[in-house]
């Protein structure tokens, strides 16, 4: 079940070893991401995510942030 | 993004405001005598304080005219509230020719949810933007 999370809960996810997702397409990821970050495009989430990403542990899904 | 924290990738060597801005820039609350702040950030080598909340999000600016005024005003009565912000995010360039075009001195700098990163200086940006080979509007 996905929630929001701020940044210190980010943090502190990261250190317990979830898994960090841009969803911003290739080249966005490119010019720029978080540090530890995989890039799948929201468009390719859904082919792409199983193979990816490990299900036994919490996957941290982000993009940007024009707020 | 990363609210000024470190990134990866090809624009990271774009100077930007959150890496640009100052942290130690002193803070304060409404409720302080301008006496208080005032020396407090005297103390800290600045002539100016960011007035925030207890959530460090921006509710004002202190600059020195304003820092210097009646010590027994409260801040609240003194300050320039909801100060023109940057996010941590906009370059260099963006913001050196904004302050320069308002002949502004600084400026706060804020994540998304408003909360205070730093205090970003004019000559900082400028000269971040100059030595990225981006010079201000305003001298082109």
């Amino acid at each position: 079940m996905p929630h929001v999370i701020n940044r210190d809960e980010l943090q502190q996810l990261l250190t317990q070893g979830a898994q960090l997702v841009e969803v911003l397409p290739a080249q966005e990821f490119a010019e720029e991401h978080l540090p530890a970050a995989v890039n799948i495009p929201l468009r390719q989430l859904d082919s792409k995510a199983r193979a990816a990403l490990d299900p036994q542990r919490p996957v941290i899904v982000y993009c940007w942030d024009v707020a | 993004m990363a609210a000024g924290l470190p990134t990866e990738g090809s624009n990271t060597a774009t100077p930007r405001a959150g890496n640009l801005a100052r942290r130690d820039v002193p803070t304060c609350r409404l409720d302080e005598r301008l006496a208080d702040v005032r020396e407090r950030a005297q103390a800290a080598g600045w002539n100016v304080a960011v007035v925030v909340n207890d959530e460090r999000v921006v509710l004002g600016l202190l600059r020195e005219r304003k820092l210097a005024g009646d010590p027994d005003t409260l801040v609240e009565a003194a300050m320039l509230p909801g100060p023109k912000t940057f996010r941590t995010y906009a370059s260099a360039k963006e913001v050196a020719d904004f302050l320069t075009e308002h002949d502004m001195a600084n400026c706060p700098i804020t994540t998304s949810d408003g909360r205070l990163v730093g205090l970003i200086l004019r000559e900082d940006a400028v000269r971040a933007a100059a030595a990225a080979g981006e010079r201000p509007a305003a001298d082109t």
